[in-house]
């Protein structure tokens, strides 16, 4: 039986251990706001943060996490996460949305492992992120943006 | 099913509904649509429409027709109900319509639809006359209350005001009264010199929730007890289920039931993870003596054989064969055009609630009116008894806008199938959808061309292989005349003065489905026809942007225009190579949106690199300039890709070789360019903007590319034409 800390609460999963941790998350927890996009983490919709790290849910059993810390969407209150949905916000990045909130939680991970990225740190990032709108013009410029924002 | 659905959207609370009634005017305007319009759409007819909603807690909320996955109609006609009440911005909100084909057709199909890029263009005047008419009414409801003269009212900034005596009311605070005014039938319209929101980039009323992972989707819903449902479809388009054993899938823990339906094998469990396990554990025997089992080279092969079969003539001018056979030059040049899918983000997918022989949906329709109808019949209990709510979609691209109602056909079968009262909810992962059809249709371009001693044009032939998307379909209005717009549309009606020019249509079938995919045909005549004229223009000498404004026929003002633009921004000075970049152009025109576009390209391991797109574009008034450059934006990077990387094949037996997102390769975010856009000012009504991004990127680049390599690229993508 695999238990979790997700967004801050102690959960006990009733699914099979080999049960991707993206629909745990969806299904079990009714977290919808991680995305299913591919399933084999070549799309990077359904980003979540385990133990501090981004990391693709839909190829990630559920039982090879056992007693991790989960952050999903719902839950990205750093100093990061805000000041990457600002951006998002101020610069309308999203078209459709479906992909969203697995770029806001790799550009908020990029943001705390460099503070100031460059275009090659952006693209290194979030090269797995595909977006099929194309919002990447926007989703460049509004990390740029949150990255200045947190140095202000 | 009309009048109930009107019935319950007048009583949803207190507050003014605007019921308006509006003539249904406006006709097609692009070719795609011309073929939608019925008949029985005449000048003049009427029908009821209610578009607006003033809630006493003073917001304003539009209902959006239109289906929201990304294009911005939300947005864009909360902007035109906005500026016609003199609303502020904040107050303004946006919600989805549900099916009604009288109250909610789009005024150019005839039916309720998103599609065509016809959003803005088709509610234009519709939903300004619904913000119009609220204004009024809260006019007359203030005087009457003031006891004061009307003309002495005047509203701004979501505030009533009489200045004489200094009363002022918010729209909340009018609603009630407002409702008890009489309806204006023709309220009175700015003019454009008024406007003072439409043409500012209002932010988008979607963006928070879509930043914040709040926004719902389809898949997002969930109903007490329902079950999440995947189908195991054929491996090969269009077979049909023999046997099956299902004992191994029945095992798994979650998996409550396996059905036949006509779909395939429908995996019935308590949560997607264990119908994708149940489903994995499934052996199904298919019978494919029905079903398209050539490969993609043999299609490819057929379909340019075919090129020399008569087919049908679309347009003709002059003796285009005596031109080229007089002709000083000629050129011709065959074009291979591959199956595509839409791939939107979200996978395909709808949740049905049966209860008591009423159904409720959730669906990203974009037919849902035809969805209703389907999912009514399958159950038995009529369109009347099923609800439909229209859910923001993560994506379409075309995908949502079906000829069969295949989501609402399934999801009900899988309803059927489960017998008695239940909740279902439908998911398709990436290989059902890549694999499933529904594709741009494959497309074999013969082009000839000739010119005179002077390098002048003389002739141009095309002819156009491919499948129908609309013959034989529902939209298929027995007026074809066995033609299909969206085979061929950008290859007619071209803005080019071409004295002798045939276009003809050789019509192809097979059991590959095949669908709209952004921007329809000019996905593929953009690429011909501006790549061949390219060349033409370079067998005579001529530079690329002078030589099309020479071409341009002497009324293609607005073609000029964007042309004359695109050049000015990007600094175009006739060299086509600089050091390791060359520059490419392309112009055309779809959806009645006029789009010119240079790329700036290297040569980067043997493929472009594109670096920079300069884009002009003209798509009547600018309702808001931010949604038009995003609209480019992503027009530009869903064509990129496609062109450098995107094709779906059949192998051996007609299996689909691509099956995800590793074989069919999405564009990411360091093979994105710079991107600038000029937005032509214009006082003409809006057109679209959804989808006249795509067409003319992938030109622009081929162009750029045999600039700098010498190769022209006739075959796409550019990763299989050998590049």
């Amino acid at each position: 039986m695999t238990t979790l800390t997700v967004n801050g609460q102690d959960v006990t999963i009733e699914s099979e251990d080999d049960i991707p941790l993206l629909w745990v998350i969806r299904d079990e927890l009714n977290l919808t706001g991680t995305k299913f996009g591919c399933g084999i983490a070549q799309c990077g919709a359904c980003t979540v943060m385990v133990d501090g790290m981004p990391r693709r849910s839909c190829v990630t059993p559920v039982g090879s996490v056992d007693g991790s810390d989960i952050q999903t969407i719902e839950a990205m209150d750093s100093p990061e996460a805000k000041a990457v949905q600002a951006a998002w916000e101020k610069l309308d990045v999203p078209q459709c949305g479906w992909c969203q909130s697995g770029q806001v939680v790799s550009a908020a991970a990029l943001l705390q492992m460099t503070r100031q990225p460059t275009d090659e740190d952006i693209d290194n990032a979030m090269a797995g992120n595909v977006c099929r709108c194309a919002t990447y013009v926007r989703i460049r410029k509004a990390i740029h943006d949150a990255a200045a924002a947190l140095e202000g | 099913m009309t009048h109930q659905t009107r019935r319950q959207f007048l009583s949803t609370g207190a507050g003014l509904v605007i019921g308006l009634s509006l003539p249904l005017g406006a006709r097609a305007q692009s070719g795609a649509a011309a073929v939608l319009t019925r008949d029985d759409v005449s000048e003049g007819a009427f029908a009821p429409n209610a578009f607006v909603r003033i809630s006493a807690d003073d917001t304003v909320t539009i209902i959006c027709k239109h289906i929201e996955f990304g294009q911005g109609p939300y947005t864009g006609l909360a902007t035109l109900v906005a500026e016609e009440l003199d609303a502020r911005w904040d107050q303004m909100r946006a919600v989805s319509a549900p099916a009604n084909q009288e109250l909610y057709a789009n005024l150019f199909f005839g039916l309720q639809g998103t599609g065509g890029s016809t959003a803005m263009a088709n509610s234009y005047t519709q939903m300004r006359q619904a913000g119009a008419a609220a204004r009024a009414m809260l006019v007359a409801a203030a005087a009457e209350q003031w006891d004061v003269p009307l003309g002495e009212i005047t509203v701004s900034d979501g505030e009533v005001r009489h200045e004489a005596s200094g009363q002022n009311a918010s729209f909340g605070s009018l609603a009630d009264a407002a409702a008890q005014q009489s309806v204006p039938v023709e309220p009175a319209l700015k003019n454009p010199s008024e406007f003072k929101l439409i043409g500012q980039d209002l932010p988008k009323l979607d963006t928070q929730e879509k930043s914040t992972g709040k926004a719902i989707f389809t898949m997002d819903i969930a109903r007490e007890g329902m079950q999440t449902v995947v189908v195991k479809r054929p491996e090969v388009i269009g077979a049909t289920v023999t046997s099956y054993d299902d004992s191994a899938a029945l095992e798994v823990p979650g998996v409550v039931a396996v059905r036949q339906i006509p779909q395939g094998i429908a995996v019935y469990a308590n949560s997607t993870g264990a119908a994708l396990k149940g489903r994995s554990k499934l052996t199904v025997e298919w019978d494919t003596s029905n079903a398209e089992t050539r490969t993609t080279d043999q299609i490819m092969a057929d379909f340019s054989a075919a090129a020399s079969e008569p087919g049908v003539v679309v347009e003709e001018s002059g003796d285009s064969a005596a031109a080229l056979s007089d002709a000083a030059q000629t050129l011709e040049a065959e074009y291979h055009f591959p199956y595509l899918a839409h791939a939107p983000m979200e996978p395909l997918d709808a949740v049905l609630e049966l209860k008591d022989g009423k159904a409720e949906v959730w669906m990203g329709a974009q037919f849902p009116g035809i969805d209703s109808g389907a999912i009514g019949e399958v159950l038995g209990i009529g369109a009347e008894n099923v609800s439909m709510n229209v859910m923001l979609a993560g994506g379409s691209f075309g995908r949502r806008a079906q000829t069969s109602p295949q989501i609402g056909l399934e999801v009900s079968q899988i309803a059927k199938a489960a017998g008695g009262d239940g909740a279902w909810k439908l998911v398709w992962t990436r290989e059902d959808d890549l694999t499933g059809g529904y594709y741009r249709p494959l497309t074999v371009h013969t082009l000839r061309g000739g010119l005179d001693a002077e390098g002048n044009i003389t002739g141009w032939e095309n002819t156009i292989v491919n499948q129908s998307i609309m013959l034989d379909t529902f939209m298929d209005q027995g007026n074809s005349e066995g033609k299909d717009p969206t085979s061929y549309e950008g290859s007619t009606k071209m803005p080019y003065d071409l004295p002798a020019l045939k276009v003809n249509w050789v019509r192809q079938k097979s059991p590959v489905s095949v669908l709209w995919w952004r921007s329809v045909g000019h996905t593929h005549t953009a690429y011909a026809t501006e790549t061949f004229l390219d060349e033409l223009l370079e067998m005579a000498g001529k530079d690329p942007v002078q030589g099309r404004l020479d071409l341009l026929k002497p009324d293609m003002g607005r073609d000029r225009a964007v042309l004359e633009k695109v050049a000015e921004i990007a600094g175009w000075d006739g060299n086509r190579v600089k050091g390791d970049r060359a520059y490419g152009v392309a112009l055309h025109e779809s959806f009645s949106t006029y789009t010119a576009q240079i790329a700036e390209v290297s040569d980067e391991g043997g493929m472009p690199r594109v670096h920079k797109v300069w884009v002009a574009v003209d798509c009547g008034v600018a309702v808001n300039p931010n949604v038009i450059r995003a609209q480019i934006e992503g027009g530009i990077g869903y064509g990129l890709g496609t062109a450098l990387f995107n094709e779906l094949t059949l192998g051996e037996g007609g299996v689909v070789q691509q099956r995800n997102f590793d074989t069919y390769r999405m564009l990411r975010i360091n093979e994105m360019p710079e991107v600038e856009v000029a937005i032509i000012q214009s006082d003409a009504d809006p057109t679209g903007i959804g989808e006249p991004g795509t067409p003319p990127i992938a030109p622009a680049v081929a162009n750029a590319w045999r600039a700098l390599t010498g190769t022209a690229v006739r075959r796409l993508p550019f990763t299989s034409a050998g590049v």
